[in-house]
This record gives C-alpha cells, sequence and structure tokens, in this order.
C-alpha cells in the first residue's frame, strides 16, 4: 500500500493498437483491446470492489470481489480476468453483486483480527476500504472458529515486519516477487485453509533469498507487511516527487512525508526509469541523512593534527578562500584544484566546474567518472560522436539477445536488472561475460544461453575474437555498415579482425575462454534478432578499458545493432550522475557538452557569458592531481562529495599526495576518509535537502527536490556558489533551475531544457532541442551524432599486471546489493545487516592449496600494499582469481589496488590486481596504522571547539 | 611528477596506436592524444625527459613525440602551471 495513493487500474494496461467500445454500467467506454473489465471500469470512472488486482502485476482472478454481470453471459465473472470485448454491456453493482461480495468479506473478516484502531494500516488498507465499499456489516460465521490469529510476527528484516495474522492469502506480495522484482523469494505454502506466505522454505524474511526490494510491501493490501518508519510514525500526509541518489538507474521516488520528516520512500509508478519498482538501497536505506554522524557546522582547523574550530559559514568560506589565494600566489595559478563527485547534482557539477576555470582560473577539475567510466566516454565519443549510451532502459523489451558484460545488474543496477529478467523470463536469450559466476548467469527462470569465464584483463581479446567470427563468418550487417559506417575503418577493421591471430582458437590461451563456446555466443549476438551490449566497470576499469568500449561499439555496428529499440550500447552507470557529472563539463579538458578546452570557439562562448578569460590548456586529472602535489606542483584541492581516500586505487599513494597538500577543502555530509584530512570542512547536503537534477544511465535529466531544510542552513550549489565568489569570481544564482538555464543556453544537447519543461514531461532524455523537443529516447537513429560511424581498430595488449610465483592470484573488486560505494551513506544504515564488512571471495581450490577455511582471517599482498579480510569460499569464483568490495574503509580494499590505468583517460585499472592470499592471525600494518589514524581524528573531531 | 609514470603512460599510448596501418597519420594520433589531454607540466616534463635521452620511452611514441614536438610545448610558461 502507499498511503499517497495513486489510482489503481486493478490490471496492467494493454499494449493493442485496436481500441474496442463497450458499455459498463450505461457509461460508453474505448479501451485498447485486451483491456481487463476491472481496468476499463476505472478508466471510466466506475470503482469496482478488489483485493487481489493491483495494475503493476497480471491478473489472478482468486478474491472474488471483483465480480461482474454481462448481459447474454452466465455467471459473475471476475472483472479483473475478463477483457474487454466490443459491444459487450457489462453490470459492475446490483443487489446479487452486492450479496456476493458482502459474502467473501465475512469470509475474509472472519479471520482477520479487528484491531483498525491501533493497526499501522488504519486508514491505509485496501481491505478496511473494501469493507466499506460493500457495505459489511456483521460476519455471521463470529470470530471464534478456526483462524490464523495466533501467528507470530516477523520482525527479522530491519525496515518491515511480516504479520501473518493480517494476511489475506491474495498472493499480491508472491507475485509482486516474481513479477516485478524477479527474486522468487516468496512462496505459498500449504493448500486451502492452511495456506500461509512464505518466505523461502519457511524462514524468517532476513534470513531467506528476499532482497528487500520492497515490491511485496507495495502490493499488500493490509498490513501485513508494512514498513517499521510507518509503524514508528503513522501514516504519512503528503508526498514529494524526488530522484533516488544511489545507482545510476536514477529510480523516481515519492518522499512520503509528515511535515518535514520522511516517513518512507516509496517507487513512482509513474517514474520513467523504474515504473514503480526499487531496491533496498533507493526504497529503505535513506536514514544516513539524519544520521548523528551528520556534521551540520562549518569546521577549519591550520593542520591535520590540530582539533576542528567549530566556525561560522562566513569564516570557513573566507579562510578557504584565503588559502587557495595564497597557494596559488606562491606556488602558481595550477597548483589548486578541484573534484567533483556523481553524487552531486548537475548543478553543483555544473558550478564546481565554473569555479575552477573562472573563479582559479585554470582547468584543474575532475570528476569520480575518471576513476569508473570516464572510457565510456571517449571510447562511445569516438566511434559514434557522443559520449553516452545509446538507448533508454524500456529498450530492453524489445531486446532478442542480452549481452552482458563486466557489469552485476542484480547487484549494482537492481531495478533494471529485474527489467532484464523479465525480458528473459519472456524467451530473450542471454550471454554474460564475467570471471565469475554473476547472479544472472543462472537464477530463477533466467538462465545464460553463454557464461563467457574469462580471465580478467582479457576484455579486449575475447571481444576481438566475437568480431573474428561475425567477420569470418559472414555475418556482419553489410547493409547498415554500408549506409551508416566509414568504408576505410570498416576496412581496415574487418582485416584486423580477421586476422588468425584474432580467431577464438588463438585466444582461448589468453582468455580462457573455449573456442567453440565463444563462437557460440558471437553467433547468437549477431543472429539472435535484436542485439543489446550492457556493460559496467568490469569493462572500463582495465588498462585497456578506452578500447573494450570502443570493441563493444565495433561489435555493435558491425551486426547493424544500433539506431533503434531493442538494440544498442549500454553502459550501466556506477552512480546516480555519472552520466550528468560528465556532461556538465566536469572533464579538464572539455567544457559542458564535451566540448574541448582547445577549441577557441567554444572558449571564447563562455569567456562571453561568464566574463572572465579561460584557460586552454587541459587541466589535471585526479591520478595526474596526486602525482603533481607529490612532487610539490600541486598544493591545494576543493572536494565536493568525493572520498579519495578510500575509493581510489593505491589508497597510501592517495593518502600521501593528500597530506602533502596545504589546503584541502572537503564538502560533505560525514567526516569521510578524505575529510579526515582535511583543513576545511563544509558541511553539505543530502539529496532530500536541495534542489537539482540528475542524469541516469539513459541520459534521462529528472528532478531532485527538497524535502526538508538543509541540517547546516545551506544546500550544496549555494557552498560553491560562496566560495566562488570568496574567490572573486561572483556567482549570485537564487535558486539552481536559473544554474539550469545557464547551462540549457550554453549547451547544445540541453538547449530545451529547463525546470518547467521537466516538470512537465516527468523526465527529459537528452539530448532536447529544437530537433528534439522531447528529448531522445534512442540516438543515432538516422544517422551517427558524428555522420558516419567509426570502426577503430583494438589491439589487444596485455597489462603490465601480471601474475608470478609471488603474487600468483589476480585480484578483482566490485560491490553487493546493500552496499554503495565507498558506504558512507549505506554503512550509516541498516543495510549493515546484509554487509557489515568487506569478505575475500576465493575458489575452494585456491583456498584448499593455501589452508583457508570458510570465515578465516587472510592476508592478501600485492605490489601496492597489504590489507587482511575474512574468506568466503566460493564456487562463484574460478581458481586463480579472488574478489572483494570496498565498503568499508577498514578493509583497505584500494591499500592493494595499483596505480595502472587506462591509456587514453586514465580510469585505474581496479579489475587486475596480482596478489597473493595467506592465513594470517593478525591485521595488516596499514590496517593498524588507520585504526589509531582513525581514532585520532575522530578525537579532534570530538574536541571540536568554537572558533575564536 | 614521476617520469617513470609518465614514460609508462605515454608507452600505453604509443601501443595504442602503434596497431594503425597509415604510420604518419598513428604517429600523429599519438601525440595529438597527449597535446589533447596532459596538463602542461606533464607534457613539459616529458619534453625535459626526452631531452635528457629518453630513459624507457619505446620507439613509436619516441618518433611521435618529436616530430610533434612544436605541438606538445605548452602555450604557457612554466610559471603559471
Amino acid at each position: 500500500m502507499t498511503a499517497i495513493a495513486d489510482l489503481d487500474y486493478g490490471t496492467p494496461p494493454s499494449a493493442a493498437p485496436k481500441t474496442v467500445s463497450l458499455t459498463i454500467d450505461g457509461v460508453p467506454v474505448a479501451v485498447p483491446e485486451g483491456t481487463s473489465i476491472m481496468r476499463a471500469a476505472i478508466t471510466a470512472g466506475i470503482g469496482i470492489p478488489k483485493l487481489c488486482a493491483t495494475d503493476s502485476l497480471d491478473a489472478f482472478g482468486s478474491c472474488r470481489l471483483c465480480l461482474v454481470e454481462i448481459e447474454g453471459r452466465k455467471g459473475f465473472p471476475a472483472s479483473c480476468t475478463t477483457p474487454s470485448e466490443a459491444g459487450m454491456r457489462v453490470i459492475t453493482q446490483n443487489s446479487r453483486l452486492a450479496d456476493l461480495r458482502r459474502g467473501v468479506m465475512e469470509l475474509y473478516i472472519s479471520d482477520h483480527p479487528l484491531d483498525c484502531l491501533t493497526c499501522s494500516a488504519n486508514g491505509d488498507c485496501e481491505l478496511q476500504d473494501m469493507a466499506g465499499a460493500v457495505g459489511l456489516r456483521d460476519v455471521r460465521y463470529g470470530y471464534e472458529g478456526e483462524n490464523h490469529l495466533g501467528i507470530a510476527k516477523d520482525t527479522s528484516n530491519p525496515y518491515f515486519t511480516f504479520e501473518p495474522s493480517k494476511c489475506i492469502v491474495c498472493s499480491r506480495c508472491v507475485r509482486a516477487c516474481e513479477e516485478v522484482q524477479g527474486t522468487y523469494a516468496l512462496t505459498i505454502d500449504g493448500r486451502g485453509f492452511d495456506s500461509k506466505v512464505s518466505p523461502g522454505q519457511m524462514e524468517d524474511f532476513l534470513s531467506s533469498e528476499c532482497v528487500s526490494c520492497g515490491a511485496c510491501i507495495q502490493a499488500c493490501p493490509t498490513a501485513t507487511l508494512m514498513e517499521k518508519s510507518v509503524i514508528e510514525a503513522g501514516t504519512p500526509d503528503y508526498a514529494v516527487v524526488t530522484t533516488c541518489a544511489y545507482c545510476g538507474v536514477g529510480c523516481s521516488f515519492k518522499a512520503e512525508m509528515k511535515g518535514s520528516q520522511v516517513v518512507r520512500m516509496t517507487p513512482n509508478k509513474d517514474g520513467h526509469a523504474n515504473h514503480g519498482h526499487s531496491c533496498v538501497k533507493g526504497r529503505f536505506a535513506w536514514g544516513y541523512a539524519s544520521h548523528p554522524d551528520r556534521i551540520t557546522s562549518p569546521m577549519i582547523r591550520k593542520k591535520i593534527s590540530d582539533p576542528w574550530q567549530v566556525v561560522s559559514w562566513d569564516e570557513a568560506i573566507r579562510y578557504a578562500a584565503s588559502e587557495f589565494k595564497r597557494i596559488q600566489q606562491t606556488h602558481g595559478v595550477g597548483s589548486v584544484g578541484a573534484i567533483s563527485s556523481s553524487r552531486c547534482t548537475n548543478e553543483e557539477t555544473y558550478l564546481m566546474q565554473k569555479l575552477v576555470r573562472a573563479a582559479f582560473g585554470n582547468n584543474n577539475i575532475d570528476t569520480c567518472a575518471r576513476v569508473c567510466h570516464s572510457p565510456t566516454g571517449y571510447g562511445l565519443k569516438t566511434t559514434m560522436g557522443e559520449s553516452a549510451g545509446t538507448q533508454d532502459f524500456d529498450s530492453v523489451r524489445e531486446t532478442d539477445v542480452m549481452f552482458v558484460i563486466g557489469a552485476n545488474p542484480t547487484d549494482g543496477h537492481p531495478v533494471f536488472a529485474s527489467a532484464m529478467k523479465r525480458r528473459l523470463r519472456e524467451g530473450a536469450k542471454l550471454i554474460v561475460a564475467d570471471p565469475r559466476r554473476i547472479d544472472l548467469v543462472r537464477s530463477p527462470h533466467v538462465e545464460a544461453s553463454y557464461h563467457l569465464k574469462l580471465r580478467p584483463g582479457t576484455n579486449v581479446a575475447l571481444l576481438n575474437a566475437m568480431a573474428h567470427v561475425i567477420v569470418t563468418e559472414g555475418l556482419v550487417d553489410e547493409a547498415f555498415v554500408t549506409a551508416r559506417c566509414e568504408g576505410p575503418s570498416l576496412a581496415q577493421w574487418r582485416e584486423f579482425v580477421a586476422r588468425p591471430e584474432q580467431s577464438p582458437e588463438a585466444t582461448a590461451a589468453v582468455t580462457g575462454v573455449a573456442a567453440d563456446t565463444l563462437r557460440g555466443a558471437a553467433r547468437l549476438y549477431a543472429t539472435g534478432g535484436n542485439g543489446a551490449i550492457y556493460y559496467g566497470l568490469g569493462v572500463t576499469e582495465h588498462s585497456q578499458g578506452s578500447t573494450a568500449v570502443m570493441a563493444i561499439a565495433n561489435l555493435a555496428m558491425a551486426t547493424g545493432n544500433i539506431g533503434r529499440e531493442g538494440v544498442g550500447v549500454n553502459p550501466l552507470r556506477g552512480q546516480n550522475n555519472v552520466q550528468g557529472s560528465c556532461d556538465m563539463g566536469s572533464f579538464p579538458h572539455e567544457f559542458p557538452g564535451y566540448r574541448h578546452v582547445l577549441d577557441d570557439s567554444v572558449r571564447n562562448l563562455f569567456q562571453d557569458t561568464w566574463g572572465v578569460t579561460l584557460e586552454s590548456e587541459p587541466g589535471l586529472r585526479i591520478p595526474n592531481m596526486f602525482d603533481a602535489a607529490l612532487e610539490g606542483s600541486f598544493k591545494g584541492l576543493y572536494l565536493e562529495g568525493e572520498d579519495i581516500a578510500q575509493s581510489d586505487p593505491n589508497t597510501q599513494h592517495v593518502t600521501a599526495a593528500l597530506e602533502a597538500m596545504e589546503c584541502i577543502v572537503v564538502q560533505d555530509l560525514f567526516l569521510v576518509e578524505t575529510a579526515k584530512f582535511a583543513h576545511v570542512f563544509l558541511p553539505g547536503s543530502s539529496f532530500l535537502e536541495k534542489d537539482g537534477t540528475f542524469t541516469n544511465a539513459e541520459r534521462r535529466i529528472s528532478r531532485v527536490r527538497k524535502v526538508m531544510p538543509p541540517l547546516a542552513g545551506k544546500e550544496d550549489w549555494e557552498i560553491t556558489a560562496l566560495l566562488s565568489t570568496a574567490l572573486g569570481f561572483p556567482m549570485t544564482y537564487h535558486h539552481p533551475s536559473e544554474i539550469m538555464d545557464e547551462i540549457a543556453r550554453l549547451t547544445p544537447t540541453f538547449t530545451g531544457v529547463s525546470y518547467a519543461r521537466i516538470d512537465e514531461l516527468g523526465s527529459i532524455q537528452w539530448p532536447c532541442n529544437a530537433s528534439h523537443p522531447a528529448g531522445t529516447p534512442v540516438m543515432h537513429e538516422q544517422e551517427f551524432v558524428r555522420g558516419k560511424g567509426r570502426f577503430i581498430m583494438t589491439e589487444y595488449v596485455a597489462t603490465h599486471e601480471r601474475v608470478n610465483g609471488r603474487y600468483p592470484l589476480i585480484l578483482t573488486t566490485g560491490r553487493i546489493l546493500s552496499q554503495y560505494n565507498v558506504g558512507a551513506q549505506t554503512r550509516r544504515t541498516e543495510n549493515v545487516a546484509w554487509h557489515e564488512e568487506d569478505r575475500l571471495e576465493i575458489h575452494p581450490h585456491d583456498a584448499e592449496e593455501r589452508g583457508i577455511k570458510e570465515g578465516d582471517w587472510v592476508g592478501i599482498v600485492s605490489r601496492a600494499g597489504e590489507t587482511t579480510l575474512r574468506a568466503v569460499i566460493s564456487e562463484r569464483m574460478q581458481p586463480g582469481v579472488v574478489y572483494t568490495t570496498f565498503h568499508h574503509p577498514e578493509s583497505g580494499a584500494n591499500v592493494i589496488t595499483t596505480e595502472n590505468s587506462d591509456w587514453a583517460t586514465n580510469c585505474p585499472e581496479y579489475k587486475v590486481t596480482a596478489v597473493q592470499v595467506m592465513p594470517v592471525f593478525n591485521s595488516s600494518e596499514w590496517q593498524e596504522r588507520h585504526r589509531q589514524f582513525n581514532q585520532q581524528q575522530l578525537a579532534l573531531l570530538g574536541r571540536a571547539q568554537p572558533g575564536t | 611528477m614521476d617520469i617513470q609514470h609518465l614514460v609508462e603512460m605515454a608507452n600505453q599510448i604509443g601501443k595504442f596506436h602503434e596497431a594503425f596501418p597509415d604510420r604518419n597519420e598513428a604517429l600523429g594520433d599519438a601525440a595529438g592524444h597527449i597535446r589533447r589531454f596532459w596538463d602542461p607540466r606533464m607534457r613539459r616534463q616529458l619534453l625535459e625527459h626526452v631531452d635528457l635521452g629518453a630513459a624507457g620511452l619505446e620507439p613509436f611514441i619516441l618518433e611521435a613525440i618529436r616530430l610533434k614536438r612544436t605541438d606538445l610545448t605548452p602555450r604557457t610558461p612554466a610559471t603559471r602551471s
């Protein structure tokens, strides 16, 4: 149930083009063929009682409350399962139907606790509503018979309760788990009167396979499944539509409120990215916004060994600006810079780069996309002409073959993974290329046709081998490539991939994938109908990340899988605003809209608009900033929302660089790892406390709406504007909508974007301009953005990071469903119930060889450093490969990763680190130092005093 | 900055472009990549390293740097960076 009720049409809409006309209670109604009578009636404003029907689920026909009469037909068909037909005359209300419905309700209520006044769903309960709607006044059977009222409540899940005594066994929760989420964690156990909802095999919810997406709670018509936050706070009073601040799916949510208190977040049925679905993070893990660890006052200190001084906003901003000015006077204009984050809104990242270019006077601006999807920008721009994915998420509904490489959607992009699984259940085929057996390889009713279990670091060899099969077996879409792509580059590429050394037989020794398996996968992708490639950081975070992205684009172009629904190249962006932060000019070589700083006409446009001379040389990228800091030419850094001391590779290199700088300004919610090295702390605002926009992985721009005042008094864009003004470049915006208006004036792909237009359309996929006034769901439809598609030769070059006798295993890193990035947000929620520490996954063979048992502490040593984690022995891994996550700072996952990076973008090679793993009894030396440093910094925070 | 790191980065750029059949175009593209994506202080240091003997730089990228030296030379003086 949702307290802020949407109109529920009972059954899903029909997409049939043909319309049928009928009358319902004498009212003429025209609906698409296949529409249920229930939906047709509700469309016409005629309510029909219902309990087991809801429009997010297929009709089920079990509750018998929605019975109707149809002239000329016998009996009382269920309106939810009976399709509308031309000429039908339907009656929804008469005394016969009323008696039947009342009789059904009597049975339900005879086995239901009559505690409505103290029930958490009071006023928000469909059973209660239906009892009223059918005029139930008495239960002839009494309440003393056999019943379910004594069944214990399951409170094991941290976010919701399961109270079987209130269950009417409508199966909405079970069907939601199957149809919407695709996990199949719930079932109806028993038969007849003994039927009951069962998580797993009569387990409690927390122990079951339930992924806490919330779909069952959303579907439940009673208080059987209920959010603990509602039980505690009561039903919400109003709702505000906003956008989730977690992954790149960018789900639309309703923040359901009481005053300025969030009571719950419910997925927005009208959300274009998520269509009413959610995951455990967006649905439940928002409590960090009011966590006691939030810092709500600005603070400064001279040295990181000093206690913090709590100061006014004026003083903090003045101090930060004076430090940056001092550093620039002493060490040069290029001695300072900034790093923004994909956790920032578009408006915030735009202001950050504007501050750097206009107030600092250099181009030393970078963003965390540097360490995740920068190769996507480079690779797709080079081949197709635009640094973005080609499709919308709904395109998957038309896909026949999904090729998922280097992505783990069920953990990283769970709501889209549900859409993928739905399409796979309908019959689409699946190819997975991943060193691990991710959940998508085999899960209920989903099984990959091919799992290409390649060795980490060999993506390019694998993709070239697929191209080899496509070219040498005559599977190229000749009509497409002739019409749409550059002839010379195609000829060059065709010759390159046809070489014997690119064949699956030749590359099998490198990739570890058997030639016949690879050939089968290539044939399926090329000939299976609409082929769509979905990829993630398992592609980009390599020394050949950009090469692999271009190899993917080559495959899509060669097979004609570009420019229509169901196909395309789809980078699954890690964080909510990766696409947006890149769009906003957050890279040191590009203005907003991916236009190079060397381009005089573009630079002049910005110079004229901003009224200041701009630097024409590219600035430092994040890894270059660290190197320059250690060399002594980079001394000051302003960070918003990015925790480089935890997220970036080779932690000890990063922290040495931070210690070498003279002024670090951190704008964040908490004393994150990087803030422990800071001299100025500017308390930021969570996504609930500010206005702005996020742009998700499908280029969809959605509104972020403020639902509560900023705890520290200022929205993040205001802080950046104040700092810029103090640096001598005034920014005088009154609202983020004015910032978006400026972006639209200066960026050709955004000229049609405004807050008013987003409000009107719900969301907009850029490009949005005179040519595409309502946005662009599918790109490159008639021609590529660059004109003709460009094939690129993608020579496989092995990474320098190689295994040897000392470091015989490859470590690859990733993330888990319940946690997000460095965990600063999710670790401060109940999500720790599922992942309280990072662990090392290791294959049983590798574990046995080393005498490692489940749960043992193991030391992981690489050329960069050493840490310790507990072991999980798992056949998901292939022998020779180990895996961990990086959500907890004390784990030190990035103490081990190296500075190797992508040749084109410097995106770090997180996915390939040669390591040794052995049982240990003590923490690593780094962990001991980290523990002491952390304690010292928390003590200094605890001793924070008002400044004098 | 760590010159060894810059040398490795330059070599990686060279490796990608070296595979292309039109050598002149490939040399230009490799140098152009450095020009378009490297901060001036990085380019300056790389050029100084070339002048000091170019240790560790592989022949292809070294040829590209020498060929396009003028383009790679930062417009701004060292003090500004």
